[in-house]
């Protein structure tokens, strides 16, 4: 299988590298619009802070690229949320592939969301294996709220989108690669999707 | 439920684990990854790498240390000790690293925990604090080690470090740390009120009630402790187990 992790200078690309690499598969990082466009699958991972990531993902034209994939697609936390529409981060216009808009938790817990919560009301193949209830690793200030999209719940306190699905757009706002035996569990399904 | 984490730390010098770790079913318990590997599959929640090596020439084993754990371990990881600038953290982040802790840097220039933030994003920040009481003093916060009082008090240096970006604050009483009499709850507690993001207790953890009573009376929402978990006075399965009967949220 020809996997792509796209490589925009804005994610822990490393993490997810080695967690694929734990299930045995190699991925190329690439920014390169034809080695995207002709990946199989596409692995969209993030951290850090939304307008910088927008900033970085234009200045290689890749928001032009990735709403035009129809091959599966996986965003993790960051790469979730741009995705969206809109984010209250920095105020920015995001890559507007699934119609959703990314709020800061209003809380008095504490804020990152930051740790092991659970996923609840699993839909989708891509937690196959897994039960209710299980804990995944979260971190996080701003979130997607639920939607017709989502496809896993997680509190705090409020119910949020853990993970939704836009067609081959598959998202989860945790870190599958850092969410042990679960999370590899995770990203092993998305590959056989 | 988000959960309280459990958070194993361990002292790294050239590249081994020290603290004299014994484990009778680990191949070699001087080896950071195979012990980081045994943490994960016990229940720990985090894992807190701090390189006590003094050279830069030995640093660059640890991140290349580093980049073996992150390889091999499939929960989060924090590591710090002797990071003084924004080269550092890349180089880090880059080999794998979650987060990362600062300590002596941040006081000697506060401006690097914003210029961490804004760069990586808070998520990574972690401002570790030293903290001792004195009649005199109150509580106070120290650098290097533990060894130069400044003239920060805790409360308003942990909320000064969160209003620059910190994304975490990682709590040392001094006063604690070794004693196993149990965690500064009241400092802990106070901070943990002061701040908006989590806050991790350290030292003093002896048994199961001194992290029962951190969580329970002081809202801290990770625990850590060293050589109480590896001198196996304790083990994480138990301790998980404990608290879960107590009635607080915890990962099984």
């Amino acid at each position: 299988m020809n996997l792509v992790i796209v490589d925009y200078k804005a994610g822990n690309v490393q993490s997810v590298l080695f967690a694929l690499e734990r299930l045995g598969v190699q991925a190329t990082l690439s920014a390169d619009f034809e080695t995207i466009k002709a990946a199989d699958k596409v692995i969209f991972p993030g951290v850090g802070e939304a307008s910088s990531a927008m900033a970085q993902l234009k200045s290689r034209n890749l928001d032009q690229l990735l709403p035009t994939l129809e091959q599966p697609f996986f965003g993790v936390c960051l790469g979730m949320q741009l995705l969206c529409q809109h984010s209250e981060e920095g105020d920015t216009d995001l890559l507007g592939i699934i119609p959703l808009q990314v709020k800061r938790f209003q809380t008095d817990l504490k804020v990152p969301h930051m740790g092991w919560n659970q996923l609840e009301r699993l839909a989708s193949p891509l937690f196959d294996g897994l039960q209710e209830q299980e804990h995944v690793y979260y971190v996080h200030s701003y979130y997607v709220p639920m939607s017709d999209y989502t496809i896993a719940q997680t509190s705090y306190p409020e119910p949020f989108s853990a993970a939704v699905q836009y067609k081959n757009f598959y998202a989860a706002q945790f870190h599958p690669e850092k969410s042990g035996p679960a999370g590899a569990r995770i990203l092993k399904n998305f590959l056989a999707l | 439920m988000l959960t309280k984490r459990i958070i194993p730390c361990l002292d790294i010098k050239n590249g081994r684990t020290v603290k004299g770790v014994r484990f009778e079913n680990i191949r070699d318990a001087g080896d950071p990854v195979e012990l980081a590997k045994w943490y994960a599959e016990q229940g720990a929640d985090e894992l807190v790498f701090l390189d006590i090596t003094a050279t830069n020439e030995e640093r660059k084993t640890f991140a290349e240390l580093v980049r073996d754990i992150a390889r091999h371990i499939d929960i989060p990881f924090t590591v710090g000790g002797g990071i003084g600038a924004v080269a550092d953290v890349e180089v880090l982040l880059q080999a794998g690293a979650d987060k990362v802790s600062v300590n002596s840097a941040a006081i000697r220039n506060p401006q690097l925990v914003e210029e961490l933030a804004k760069r990586f994003g808070s998520q990574c920040v972690t401002v570790a604090v030293d903290t001792k009481y004195t009649e005199a003093t109150g509580w106070k916060v120290y650098a290097r080690a533990g060894t130069v009082e400044t003239e920060h008090s805790t409360v308003d240096w942990c909320r000064h470090v969160t209003d620059l970006g910190a994304g975490e604050i990682l709590l040392t009483s001094m006063n604690n740390d070794g004693t196993k009499a149990g965690f500064a709850l009241d400092i802990t507690g106070e901070v943990a009120k002061a701040v908006s993001v989590p806050v991790i207790a350290s030292g003093g953890a002896g048994n199961l009630q001194h992290f029962s009573d951190v969580f329970q009376h002081a809202h801290a929402d990770a625990a850590l402790a060293a050589s109480l978990f590896h001198f196996r006075e304790m083990g994480v399965p138990d301790l998980k187990q404990y608290l879960k009967q107590e009635g607080i949220s915890i990962r099984l």
